[in-house]
């Protein structure tokens, strides 16, 4: 049986290249992996092997020649083989290269232009299948009794409620076992889950967050703390690369049950590089969820929903929030559905969408919006990805009127995300452009005055409710 | 899993391999009987084999993006292979394809993933750098460079986790063993006690960057030192070389000791991807390396020498050739992925 021997790409946008040297001749015997001839193109050189063994019976293109299009045939092996199904420059090849020359770079080009035009089609899609309403919008669940804890003792209760529920969770980070947590939120679980459950580890972010990716693929359900979340830039590479992707470049096989928590944002007086919201970062990303709860309920709710999550969470908490006290069900079920939203105060006039700490400040602005006549819904969104934009339009359908706040720049922020959302789901029902309260867009200042300014106030949040409902 | 890579006519042992204590009562060279020796041959023969074919499927227009070929460096994963048992797991870089099939997944589906076709291990959505199989222990298939050093270190971690005596194969190359997580991985290891074998697979360069140009260390087995890690520098084109300090290393994390570093001097007899100039290295090293020091052909003369009938080699020939074909042939008939699983695989459901 005979074989031809094809002119190779070198890449997949290469059409042609020149046949520069022929190792073999005619009537030579190659085996499989034999160097037969080497090829150029203006960026490389490359060898050819015969992949076939046989004897060279013709070669088709001298060595010298420019411009051999790839995929035609340049050697015969054995006499050739015309009816050599396989491999024959005949068989119909779906990339554009093997149309060859200028055609197939406008072809090419077209392509990618399809791409792009399909793309925009199908987030579309995507985006409307990902924000599918729920049946229908079911009222958060009663769950009775409650009792005034911090945010602090409900992320503790939280991780050692679901500790004790399943085995394969355990706790890594730095300073979380013995020193019983940097901010105190690991208090007293080292005693009752032991050092193997609970695992101090050295200041080495990349290297611990990729060790707990890995583990998670493994089959555990690792909780990450960081001690802040502006060290998770060090390990940003595993959550994003390793984590969020695998899943789907495994086809489904490997998932990865992980939460990578912490506290999140502008702390009080430490600058720059300990002072950043990370919310839209990592909202950015498919194959993540982002959740930042608020109160004590929120944050015992959503952490144990978080920890049975199969997928990767980003959970972002509030270093000042933490000695914060808030009503929380005492319940030993209490759970909260990641990607709801919470309504925390009925209005008709104006929606307020805030997330983490600015939802207090949202709710302090209602009430005095509320003593000037302005009645405000505030929407805390508790989940950022997948984002609950049907609580937001439904409110926003009855108010007519959208006002964002986060303590992140406002650039690329979620406050982009919600209002975008928002006209493209509600857009005749605004009767006015949507606001955004955010950061100012500078590197948190150390100064007291300074780092006040930076920051959303009440007031802010007032001014833009004012705005937006046309009111002085 | 993978329905059509099962369909697959390949037949492996998988990893259902000899222990060391069965290995060195019966062993003649190396360790090794003439019977592991032919199916060593055979291993590293399918893979060579399977490469060549997708260079040629690439030079075809049919295998996009980049394509990592791990011809020349075959004897490192089949020998390290041979000393592992069921759950005990693998997990490497780009250059992935021989570990895949040495680990035992089937030709036809790591083909047609390359191809970007349905019956891939991934369905298509990971192509070449990103495969994996749970079933056969193997973690991928990743390609940032680097990054699969400390996700091996948390393979290692679940096992010491689960306390099960499994261990795990990290591999990675010479240029990645500059990254800095590699060494906080060490620094991990060590102080976990991880059951982790580090496999450098130096193979000289790191694309086009010769080890000598990006490393200060010379002796990349002595890397752990700091640590306390033990390390050894292996003959990588040997495969009964590799077998045995594998069984050593593997052995060390067994017994609870902690991670061991091999390092394989070993050679990659193609560019660094598709198109590599290769401007940074000689024809004649290239040349001299592979018909001095070739794994596959060494071997062969070995079996040959042992008295093994030439027809026993030939039969393994044809049978690789055939199954390489066969792969090939499926990676271009099984079809595209449906285009609703564009939209599949990016969360799982919560329960």
């Amino acid at each position: 049986m005979g074989a031809t021997i094809l002119m190779p790409a070198l890449s997949p946008t290469m059409t042609e290249g020149k046949l520069a040297r022929w190792l073999k001749k005619e009537g030579d015997t190659v085996a499989a992996g034999d160097v037969i001839a080497e090829i150029e193109t203006d960026k490389a050189t490359m060898e050819v092997e015969a992949v076939d063994e046989g004897e060279i019976t013709k070669i088709l293109v001298p060595e010298g020649t420019e411009g051999v299009q790839v995929n035609s045939v340049i050697a015969e092996l054995d006499g050739g083989d015309a009816g050599h199904a396989a491999h024959g420059p005949e068989q119909p090849v779906s990339n554009a290269v093997q149309a060859g020359g200028e055609t197939a770079q406008v072809a090419k080009e077209a392509e990618d232009y399809g791409a792009v035009a399909a793309r925009g089609t199908a987030r579309k899609e995507g985006a409307a299948a990902e924000t599918q309403p729920a049946a229908s919008p079911e009222p958060e669940k009663e769950w009775g009794e409650t009792k005034s804890i911090t945010v602090r003792e409900a992320l503790r209760d939280a991780m050692a409620a679901e500790m004790r529920r399943d085995d394969k969770v355990f706790l890594m980070g730095e300073e979380v076992a013995q020193y019983q947590g940097a901010y105190k939120v690991s208090q007293g679980l080292l005693d009752e889950f032991g050092p193997k459950r609970v695992v101090d580890m050295p200041i080495t972010e990349h290297g611990f967050t990729g060790m707990a990716v890995g583990a998670g693929m493994s089959g555990l359900r690792p909780i990450v703390e960081f001690m802040t979340f502006n060290f998770s830039m060090q390990a940003i590479d595993q959550i994003i690369n390793s984590a969020a992707k695998t899943l789907y470049m495994s086809g489904g096989q490997l998932g990865c049950p992980i939460v990578f928590r912490g506290p999140n944002g502008a702390a009080a007086r430490v600058a720059a590089q300990h002072s950043q919201c990370y919310a839209s970062w990592y909202a950015h990303v498919p194959g993540l969820k982002v959740v930042a709860p608020w109160s004590s309920a929120d944050a015992k709710g959503l952490l144990r929903a978080a920890i049975r999550d199969p997928n990767p969470i980003i959970f972002l908490e509030n270093e000042i929030l933490y000695g914060q006290s808030f009503e929380c069900p005492t319940d030993e079920d209490f759970i909260l559905p990641i990607g709801k939203a919470k309504i925390e105060r009925k209005g008709k006039d104006v929606t307020i969408v805030a997330f983490s700490i600015e939802v207090g400040l949202a709710l302090k602005a209602a009430e005095k919006l509320a003593e000037q006549g302005i009645d405000a819904e505030v929407i805390n969104l508790r989940t950022i990805r997948p984002l609950d934009i049907d609580t937001i339009v439904a409110s926003v359908k009855k108010t007519n009127r959208l006002v964002t706040v986060e303590e992140g720049w406002a650039f690329s922020g979620i406050g982009c995300e919600v209002a975008m959302q928002v006209i493209e789901h509600a857009f005749d029902h605004l009767d006015a452009p949507p606001v955004r309260v955010a950061g100012l867009d500078v590197p948190m200042p150390y100064a007291a005055n300074l780092e006040k300014l930076a920051l959303p106030t009440v007031d802010h949040v007032v001014d833009a409710a004012k705005s937006v409902t046309y009111k002085k | 899993m993978v329905q059509a890579a099962k369909a697959g006519p390949t037949k492996r042992r998988g990893k259902a391999t000899p222990t060391p204590t069965s290995a060195a009562t019966s062993n003649t060279a190396g360790g090794m009987t003439q019977e592991q020796l032919l199916q060593a041959y055979r291993d590293m023969l399918l893979i060579r084999r399977f490469e060549e074919k997708a260079g040629q499927l690439y030079g075809m227009g049919l295998i996009g993006g980049f394509c990592h070929l791990y011809i020349g460096q075959e004897a490192v994963v089949v020998g390290m292979q041979t000393c592992l048992q069921p759950g005990d797991q693998v997990i490497t870089s780009y250059r992935d394809h021989g570990h895949m099939l040495a680990t035992g997944m089937e030709s036809r589906g790591v083909m047609a993933e390359l191809t970007g076709r349905s019956g891939g291990y991934s369905k298509g959505k990971g192509g070449s750098m990103h495969m994996f199989s749970r079933e056969k222990g193997f973690y991928g298939g990743h390609g940032i460079v680097g990054a699969q050093v400390s996700l091996g270190a948390g393979l290692a971690f679940a096992n010491m986790y689960r306390n099960d005596g499994t261990v795990c194969l990290t591999y990675y190359g010479d240029g990645a063993a500059n990254q800095g997580q590699v060494f906080e991985s060490y620094n991990l290891a060590a102080l976990l006690k991880l059951p982790v074998v580090f496999v450098i697979e130096n193979n000289k360069y790191g694309m086009g960057t010769s080890a000598e140009r990006a490393s200060a260390s010379k002796d990349r087995s002595k890397d752990g030192t700091p640590w306390g890690i033990p390390g050894e520098q292996v003959d990588g084109m040997d495969v009964q070389a590799v077998r045995e300090a594998g069984l050593r290393a593997v052995a060390h994390c067994r017994e609870g000791k902690g991670p061991y570093i091999l390092e394989m001097k070993t050679y990659r007899y193609r560019g660094h991807s598709m198109s590599d100039p290769a401007k940074y290295r000689t024809r004649e090293e290239v040349q001299k390396m592979r018909e001095q020091h070739d794994p596959i052909e060494t071997l062969r003369k070995i079996l040959l020498d042992g008295g093994l009938d030439e027809g026993k080699i030939k039969t393994v020939d044809d049978d690789v050739k055939r199954i390489v074909a066969d792969a090939a042939e499926f990676a271009q008939t099984s079809p595209e992925p449906d285009e609703k699983e564009l939209w599949t695989d990016i969360l799982l459901e919560a329960r």
